[in-house]
């Protein structure tokens, strides 16, 4: 459900969040202005080796004490603050959204290749597990969420209640909620993020039930009952802990058709084949346009029966992904290229390195 | 006889109040409503009757000419999802591509679009009489391409490159596609089949193809001669054999 | 042979008592399957062919025909039902999905019936209908959250706040959505002219709207379906209010279509498809593949109209119904129409019928609940439909959260329908389901029409009647007033989910 969109500068050259606001403002028929977010990697540049936890807190004082003693549990606050906001004359706020940078104790994830995600990873769910007034919302490393939901929260709305020109980013996502449930929580619009990887969604996916008990099994707690907390999930799973070429992790997530597989060469029939066998449960149905981000790319990808709509667009450096194309020409009205992808088609773009 | 010509800006302007006004100039009798400056408005021209033409610079949003029963709609620009849907009578001319679903149920007129269209596209368009829809695309199609057709005519020029749709005329059970140059079987979906185009065939699609031509500024010569494929129902009842009785 | 089960046991046995038989031959006329036929001086009968559609027994002047079900007994067995064995039979034989007519036959319990009225006693007193009014005038539409009231320059309050435009009903019961091809004009025209007489609705289906049926239009709800027949502005102008089918609680999820054979050419001309073509309604709108599609199909068709036509959605009653009713009410729709898993079609697979959806009682409750809860219950008004047989069965949708109800089944039996579930063959020997001119011209408009407004007339005097009898004088003032019903032997769960108490709480 809901408009997205996403775009990334692969030479890492900085936007501020007013092109983005404006791209999403323009989607505002696809909302229900009960929610919208964005999403951003480099806004951190001076704690950028530290987990930046964005954490809404239901109170400043019981709830942080929580977060603060999980965390000096795990490792080390660097520093920590309120998310500067400034308040919006139709946006209710419920809680208090605050920051922490933080270091993760690596030695408390022995084995893991990958420690200090895991430790992440570990904290996060347990924070959002229990009821303690306190959700993380974002949780990566020079990246950060910033969203809202209930009435008044149209994009304009959020992307000024944080300030959102004030940061400056090398990919920015975004997303604007067409509520159906709880149309007054805070942490449900997206961006979903844990650690590197951000998504938005636009649409629902009919095999949550099925991906939820999957991904569950492998450790991570679904507490968001979102798609894209699930998704996230996925991709991390599939990326991080799997090793998945992130091609191949979209491939196991909207695979080709059986018919379409028994037309492929003989290695590409077994490799689709051993996907679809391992990766049956992770497997999305429904109508859904996907745009992913992690600090080195972006991506996007559509169901395999191409149900929601995704527009691409290209400008210089840029690389643009959105529901439609209006919202692409109101932040690049010089965009130079567009176009519409076709399922199992991913678009996937790099930060040169 | 002079022209009677009406500007509209469109710049910020939600789309109720820009229809009001592109509906209110038509009634004052207007031939020609050019609105500019167009982002992502939708529904311009639902709706709307008589027989103007209207202009627009931009990117429109959805549903462009949607239940349009006899203006025209001519866009300098790509369009969004489904223009023409279930639209009457009228002309639609894209100067650029469009998105998914392009002319859904049409039921008359025209809608001709220079570049490319997404998935889907004529689905269940449908014929009745006298009213018998065409959409025709310059560029290539996606898939499930004429799905549920059940009337009307659906060209696909191709000009660009090769086309991408695949399971084509899934549940065709009227109408036809034509598609220039050969079409893999593979494509097609169960209940289409292809069919040699016909001489006959060739004429009646000559008048069309030249219009297109000329809104576009091609040469028809070469289209007029190309190789085509024909693409039908193989039943008029697609899903007869499915269902038995209690 | 190409199979070797032979025939089935027959499901229903016509007898003649031939004593009383005069052989006057009304049967042989009135039975569109040819059940009877004259051999000599003996009528015969061919008991096979008959779906127990009591047309011969109606018309029979002696009374000499009778007819019995299932008069052959399979072994008895709790798992291996007659149904599920002859289903069986049927998919061996054939290799097919099978159709069924009319509503779910599953038996389950049906939660109308454990639900028990509320009247007043000594501490407060019942209303007397007879002397005093009591209002079941209701407006179906967006009703605003709250006023904006300024003061004009003489110092007299106005009212700033614009209305929203609203379909005014005299009594909360309409006719249900029912197009024209599954049944007859003369059906429809019927239903019309009751809609008119009533002060109340009618649902054109999605068949279009024939212009036998424009001098009713102002009573018609014209509805948009997703093979769109019928459908254009002309329509879209006519209708008094326009409704979206996304669903059939008969069976969720899931097309229709009409055969070829019943697109005769006035069927044709209506749908606006060529005469004998299939008109194939596909599963979803294929222009509507998520909610923020839904919400740009009801604004193309309020931009079209001018947003003068309040614009109704359906949707079949399935497990997360309170959220998409809650979507819906997002997306700029007006009332929403909720048809419960025993709603009546002309024909759905079985398995569907049977197997898909949840009960409309329970899907009422649960949306009236999850709007009030998001705040939106004033966005849109709900409609209930599904399996309404009777007037105690309004007043408990209605107390159960609902504004007003859709009757089908019952308007088809009150022209004389008899539910016998054959309406796909298209011979119903009452006119109703069929487009056989000599079948159709059986059902003649100035009668049933007087039949369908009788049936409404009397709803609505029991209503008036029940809600007296609770002290109730307005009906706004039962809706969703679940304080006044009562669980009997209904479960635990069932009664939190319904906001029902049990009998004697
Ligand atoms: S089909 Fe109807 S009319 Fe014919 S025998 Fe049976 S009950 Fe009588
Ligand atoms: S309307 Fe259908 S169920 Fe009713 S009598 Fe006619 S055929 Fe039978």
């Amino acid at each position: 459900m809901c408009g997205i969109f996403g775009v990334m500068d692969k030479r890492r050259q900085m936007m501020d969040g007013s092109g983005i606001r404006q791209a999403l403002s323009i989607m505002n028929e696809r909302g229900s202005g009960e929610g919208a977010g964005y999403a951003a990697y480099g806004i951190y540049p001076d704690y950028r080796d530290c987990y930046a936890l964005h954490v809404f807190l239901d109170n400043a004082c019981e709830s942080k004490a929580v977060v603060d003693a999980t965390l000096e549990q795990w490792g080390a606050i660097e520093h920590d603050e309120a998310i500067p906001t400034y308040d919006q004359p139709n946006l209710r706020a419920p809680c208090t959204p605050w920051r922490y940078f933080f270091r993760p104790d690596p030695s408390l994830a022995p084995g893991s290749a990958t420690p200090e995600k895991d430790v992440i990873t570990n904290l996060v769910m347990q924070i959002n597990r229990a009821s303690n007034g306190a959700e993380v919302f974002s949780s990566g490393k020079n990246v950060g969420v910033f969203k809202a939901g209930g009435a008044g929260s149209w994009p304009e709305a959020v992307a000024d209640y944080y300030r959102i020109e004030d940061y400056e980013g090398y990919i920015w996502l975004a997303h604007n909620r067409y509520a159906t449930n709880n149309p007054g929580r805070w942490e449900r619009p997206d961006p979903f993020n844990l650690h590197d990887w951000s998504v938005v969604e636009n649409g629902k996916i009919t095999t949550y039930g099925t991906n939820r008990r999957y991904v569950e099994s492998f450790g991570y707690t679904c507490s968001n009952f979102t798609d894209s907390e699930v998704i996230t999930y996925l991709i991390d799973l599939l990326v991080r802990r799997h090793g998945l070429d992130i091609n191949l992790a979209i491939r196991a997530l909207a695979p080709p058709y059986w018919e379409d597989i028994d037309q492929m060469p003989k290695t590409e029939q077994d490799l689709n084949r051993a996907l679809r066998f391992a990766y049956g449960s992770a497997t999305m149905n429904g109508p859904f346009t996907i745009v992913a981000a992690n600090p080195d790319m972006m991506v996007g990808f559509t169901d395999r029966g191409k149900l929601r709509p995704m527009v691409v667009g290209e400008c210089g450096d840029c690389l643009y992904i959105s529901s439609e194309e209006a919202a692409i020409r109101a932040m690049e009205p010089n965009v130079e290229s567009i176009m519409m992808p076709a399922a199992g088609e991913p678009v996937i773009g790099r930060v040169a390195p | 006889m002079m022209v009677k010509l009406v500007t509209i800006d469109a710049k910020g302007m939600h789309y109720t109040p820009l229809n009001q006004q592109v509906r209110r100039a038509v009634e004052d009798g207007a031939d020609e409503v050019v609105v500019q400056n167009v982002l992502g408005q939708r529904f311009i021209g639902d709706g709307l009757k008589g027989d103007a033409t209207i202009h627009v610079y931009g990117v429109p949003g959805g549903d462009l000419a949607m239940f349009m029963s006899g203006p025209t709609v001519i866009v300098h620009g790509n369009a969004e999802h489904a223009p023409g849907n279930t639209m009457d009578a009228g002309k639609v001319v894209i100067h650029g591509s469009a998105g998914d679903a392009v002319a859904h149920s049409m039921r008359g007129g025209k809608v001709f679009i220079r570049g490319n269209i997404g998935y889907r596209g004529g689905i269940h368009m449908k014929q009745y009489e006298a009213q018998r829809p065409i959409l025709v695309v310059g560029g290539s199609a996606q898939t499930f391409l004429g799905e549920y057709m059940a009337g009307g005519l659906l060209i696909v020029l191709d000009l660009d490159g090769a086309m991408k749709a695949r399971g084509i005329g899934s549940g065709i059970h009227g109408g036809e596609i034509i598609i220039r140059g050969d079409v893999d079987d593979a494509c097609l979906a169960a209940g289409a089949k292809k069919v040699p185009l016909t001489d006959e065939d060739r004429r009646r699609i000559a008048p069309v193809i030249r219009e297109f031509a000329g809104d576009f500024g091609l040469d028809p010569e070469p289209l007029l001669n190309a190789d085509y494929t024909r693409i039908v129902p193989a039943s008029a009842r697609p899903f007869a054999g499915k269902y038995t009785w209690e | 042979m190409s199979n070797n089960l032979g025939s089935m046991p027959l499901r229903y046995r016509v007898t003649i008592d031939r004593e009383q038989c005069m052989e006057c031959e009304r049967c042989i006329e009135n039975c569109s399957y040819g059940v009877f036929r004259r051999d000599g001086d003996r009528i015969l009968i061919n008991s096979r062919k008959c779906t127990a559609c009591h047309r011969c027994l109606a018309y029979c002047p002696r009374d000499a025909i009778m007819l019995e079900e299932q008069p052959c007994d399979y072994r008895s067995h709790p798992v291996w039902t007659r149904a599920t064995r002859e289903a069986i039979y049927n998919q061996a034989r054939t290799g097919k999905i099978i159709l069924a007519g009319m509503g779910s036959v599953a038996n389950l319990p049906i939660i109308f019936d454990h639900l028990m009225l509320d009247a007043c006693q000594v501490t407060t007193p019942p209303t007397d209908p007879l002397r005093e009014p009591v209002e079941l005038r209701t407006y179906l539409g967006k009703k605003p959250s709250r006023l904006d009231l300024r003061r004009n320059p003489d110092g007299d309050i106005e009212l700033a706040t614009e209305l929203a435009p609203n379909l005014m009903v005299e009594t909360p019961v309409m006719l249900g959505h029912m197009s024209y091809g599954a049944i007859s004009l003369n059906a429809q025209i019927s239903m019309a002219r009751a809609a008119k007489e009533t002060g109340t609705f009618m649902g054109t289906g999605e068949g279009g709207l024939h212009a036998g049926l424009y001098p009713y239009q102002d009573r018609m709800i014209v509805q948009v379906a997703s093979g769109r027949f019928g459908v254009n502005i002309d329509y879209l102008e006519r209708g008094a209010a326009i409704e979206i089918k996304l669903g059939q609680g008969a069976k969720p999820g899931i097309g229709g279509h009409l055969t070829g054979e019943k697109v005769s050419k006035d069927v044709s001309r209506t749908r606006m498809i060529p005469q004998g073509s299939d008109a194939i309604s596909p599963a979803p709108h294929h222009d509507i593949y998520g909610i923020e599609d839904l919400s740009q199909l009801v604004r193309s068709i309020k931009e079209a109209t001018e947003w003068k036509k309040p614009v109704f959605a359906k949707i079949a009653a399935v497990n997360n119904t309170a959220e998409n009713v809650a979507a819906v009410a997002r997306s700029s729709v007006d009332a929403v129409v909720i048809d419960g898993f025993r709603g009546g079609t002309g024909a759905a697979p079985r398995v569907f019928r049977d197997h898909v959806g949840i009960p409309i009682e329970v899907a009422v409750a649960s949306a009236d609940r999850e709007l009030r809860k998001q705040g939106l219950r004033n966005e849109v008004s709900l409609i209930a439909c599904g399996s309404i047989r009777e007037s105690a069965d309004v007043v408990k949708a209605i107390a159960l959260g609902a504004d007003a109800v859709y009757i089908g089944t019952a308007a088809l039996a009150a022209m004389g329908c008899r539910v016998c579930g054959n309406c796909y063959q298209g011979l119903c020997p009452w006119g109703i389901a069929t487009q056989r001119p000599d079948l159709v011209e059986r059902l003649d408009p100035d009668v049933a029409s007087k039949q369908v407004a009788n049936l409404i007339h009397a709803w609505t005097l029991e209503i008036t009647e029940l809600m007296g009898a609770a002290g109730i004088n307005s009906i706004e003032s039962l809706r969703g007033n679940r304080d006044r019903l009562r669980g009997y032997m209904l479960d635990e769960g069932l009664l939190d989910v319904l906001d029902v108490k049990p009998v004697g709480a």
